[in-house]
């Protein structure tokens, strides 16, 4: 390994020794990719010319405050994942894999996997709780559609932890065919680093937009955190502006006093799970705790290790946005601006609207992960018909 | 001389290898698995690895998966594991007892309180599933400090520098796998002889095969290539949580460790 993987005292990388040669092998790889101009041309042609890059940055009308968001529910495949699933297929190319394993937890993650498979001719295998399979058959069939073979996870409590430990089961017996394209900017070194500078082309537009528009820098920038990596993604280019407050939104559920949220960073202590050393929702002993969010993707009892750093070195801090908070943002931003997010970005937005309503002058920028496609039944469950 | 050095130097002079059995502990409860040891260290187990159980075991197959959330289930927790070692112990006092689990349990505990009661109970050896020889370090330091063995891990794909760094961390026997994958009885199982003389040449622990094996010609096999003992999971396991007979499963495969066993 060239690298520790560590971000100050998180990271490395906690798997079984029969699968560090295939992570050697993905973090030479990554890090050959990165001086390779032909590689970074190739990936930018594609986020150009299929995924759709640069994405917009949109100045809310109609909302309070000075509220900004930048539009990756308008990139290809209807989320960020986009950007870092086209960066892995590549690489999983350059390795000369042949077969594409995934977990994904809604189904968003899944579908981004599933249409690199489909547009480089993988043998695609997502990994999926079984529970998740029956609420998103939607996205189960859009995965089937592009081609992509999707198993049911039986184990344990059938969501999106579960669907991570049988990809990592499945990649230590299949890695000399098989990349794991792992979904967020959480697992071991060199994910957590390779997924970080996949995503950070969010940031990167954002800034360089934002500097046109407003002629300086945002007081805050905003996005929700489930593994991290759209977080990541947004926060990277800002990290050196010490002006610019950061924060990360995590899922609070039905309340952080309860069980009952996925608020890895607010509630959980410093432990190693799915081959990182980050902070983790577990009891006393140990053992992994369910969490919860409405939406699935912010469903995750671990964070990705450089937002454990960032929390704990206080460049970024982290707050909680409840279910409810969430739904409401997601039903405002529809009724006043005509989008229909992501419940996870709604998670982001409904902060932003909290601190846009406290202080109207704040230049805010929100990172809107994804479009609300895959929620709308679920939404339409809970809301009901709108008056 | 410790417990491991005094079972290879015996079994050596008799011309046998070492059979290890694996039992997770607290499956189907504690009662039940405090018969389960008695049983196969009766029927001659040489060594015995103990799992505690873990909820998310990502080196395990489904038997062993199955083993960890029935020990949960029955609300086994860590100190448990501790308090079951030591009644073994108390009954078998030169018996190796090696424990294999997961970093976040011992994390949670804090590195030296975990292995301190571990020490206290009377086991000999740890061995971390997610603990690969790139991290185990100080990990491997800490428990020398507390008196316990570090187990690694060594696989056929395990670069040569690697072998070395386990050959060095290593204390009381070194884990050799016997294929890819996770535990479990399916699979193939590849004794690799190029493996067990590249640890031994690297001054490692005897090299003792586990993963898959699950037959006396398993057994065979792994002994031939050079192996110092060899470690049954899964197929015990599953035994066990069929109500089978595991004693004379346990007698069965201890029987192939002697050099007389051809078949
Ligand atoms: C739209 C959207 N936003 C956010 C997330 C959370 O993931 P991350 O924290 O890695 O950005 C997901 C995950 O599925 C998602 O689909």
């Amino acid at each position: 390994m060239r690298l520790n993987g560590r971000f100050g005292r998180f990271g490395g990388a906690f798997v079984p020794e029969i699968l560090m040669p295939a992570i050697e092998q993905l973090e030479a790889a990554f890090l050959d990719s990165e001086e390779d101009p032909a590689f970074r041309a190739e990936l930018d042609e594609l986020l150009a010319n299929y995924a759709g890059r640069p994405t917009p940055l949109t100045r809310c009308r109609n909302l309070p405050g000075r509220i900004y968001l930048k539009r990756e529910d308008l990139l290809h495949g209807g989320a960020h994942k986009t950007n870092q699933v086209l960066g892995q297929a590549l690489l999983a190319r350059r390795m000369g894999k042949t077969r594409l394993i995934a977990e994904t937890g809604a189904g968003q993650h899944g579908v981004a996997t599933a249409i690199v498979g489909a547009l480089f001719g993988f043998d695609t295998v997502i990994y999926m709780g079984a529970k998740d399979v029956e609420r998103q058959s939607l996205n189960v069939f859009r995965m089937q559609l592009m081609g992509a073979t999707v198993v049911p996870v039986t184990g344990g409590a059938q969501g999106l932890k579960d669907a991570i430990n049988e990809a990592l089961r499945d990649w230590s017996a299949s890695f000399a065919t098989t990349h794991y394209l792992l979904g967020t900017a959480a697992g071991p070194h060199p994910f957590p680093l390779m997924v970080r500078q996949f995503q950070r082309i969010i940031g990167k537009e954002a800034r360089a937009q934002i500097l046109e528009r407003e002629g300086r820098l945002p007081d805050t920038v905003m996005a929700c955190v489930g593994g991290g990596s759209n977080a990541i993604g947004l926060f990277a280019d800002f990290v050196v502006d010490e002006a610019v407050t950061l924060v990360g939104v995590e899922a609070a559920g039905k309340g952080l006093d309860g069980g009952d949220h996925g608020a890895t960073l607010l509630r959980g202590r410093p432990g190693i799970l799915h081959g990182a050393e980050t902070y983790v929702l577990q009891d006393e002993d140990g053992q992994i705790s369910d969490s919860w969010s409405v939406s699935a993707g912010l469903d995750y009892p671990a964070v990705g290790p450089e937002h454990a750093h960032l929390k704990d070195s206080g460049r970024a801090r982290y707050v909680g946005a409840t279910d409810a908070e969430a739904l409401s943002a997601f039903r405002l931003l529809a009724e006043k601006e005509g989008i229909l997010c992501a419940f996870e970005s709604a998670h982001a937005l409904a902060h932003a609207l909290k601190r846009a309503r406290d202080n109207p002058d704040e230049m805010i920028l929100v990172g809107l992960s994804g479009r609300g496609d895959k929620d709308v039944a679920q939404a339409q469950a809970l809301l009901g018909r709108p008056a | 001389m410790s417990r491991y050095a005094a079972m290879f130097d015996r079994l050596a002079a008799r011309g046998e290898g070492a059979f290890g059995a694996f039992l997770m502990l607290g499956d189907p409860d504690l009662d039940t698995s405090l018969g389960l040891l008695g049983a196969v260290i009766a029927a001659g187990a040489d060594m015995i690895e103990v799992g505690i159980p873990f909820s998310d075991p990502v080196a395990d197959g489904p038997v062993i998966q199955a083993a960890a959330q029935r020990s949960l289930a029955a609300g086994v927790r860590t100190a448990d594991c501790f308090a079951l070692i030591a009644k073994v112990r108390e009954r078998n006092p030169h018996i190796p007892i090696g424990i294999l689990t997961y970093a976040n349990l011992v994390v949670a505990r804090s590195r030296e309180r975990f292995f301190d009661e571990a020490a206290a109970a009377g086991a000999d050896s740890l061995l971390i599933a997610d603990l690969p020889a790139f991290e185990a370090e100080p990990w491997a330091e800490a428990m020398r400090g507390a008196g316990l063995g570090p187990v690694l891990i060594a696989a056929s794909n395990t670069p040569a520098d690697t072998l070395v760094r386990i050959a060095r961390l290593s204390q009381g026997y070194t884990y050799c796998v016997s294929r890819a994958g996770i535990t479990g009885t399916h699979a193939e199982a590849r004794f690799d002889p190029a493996l067990v003389a590249a640890l031994k040449a690297a001054g490692a622990p005897p090299p003792v095969f586990g993963f898959g094996i699950s037959t006396p010609d398993h057994v065979r096999a792994a002994l031939a290539a050079g192996a110092a003992g060899v470690i049954c999971g899964s197929a015990i396991v599953d035994c066990a949580a069929g109500g089978g007979d595991v004693a004379a499963l346990v007698r069965d495969l201890k029987q192939a460790t002697g050099n007389d066993s051809a078949s």
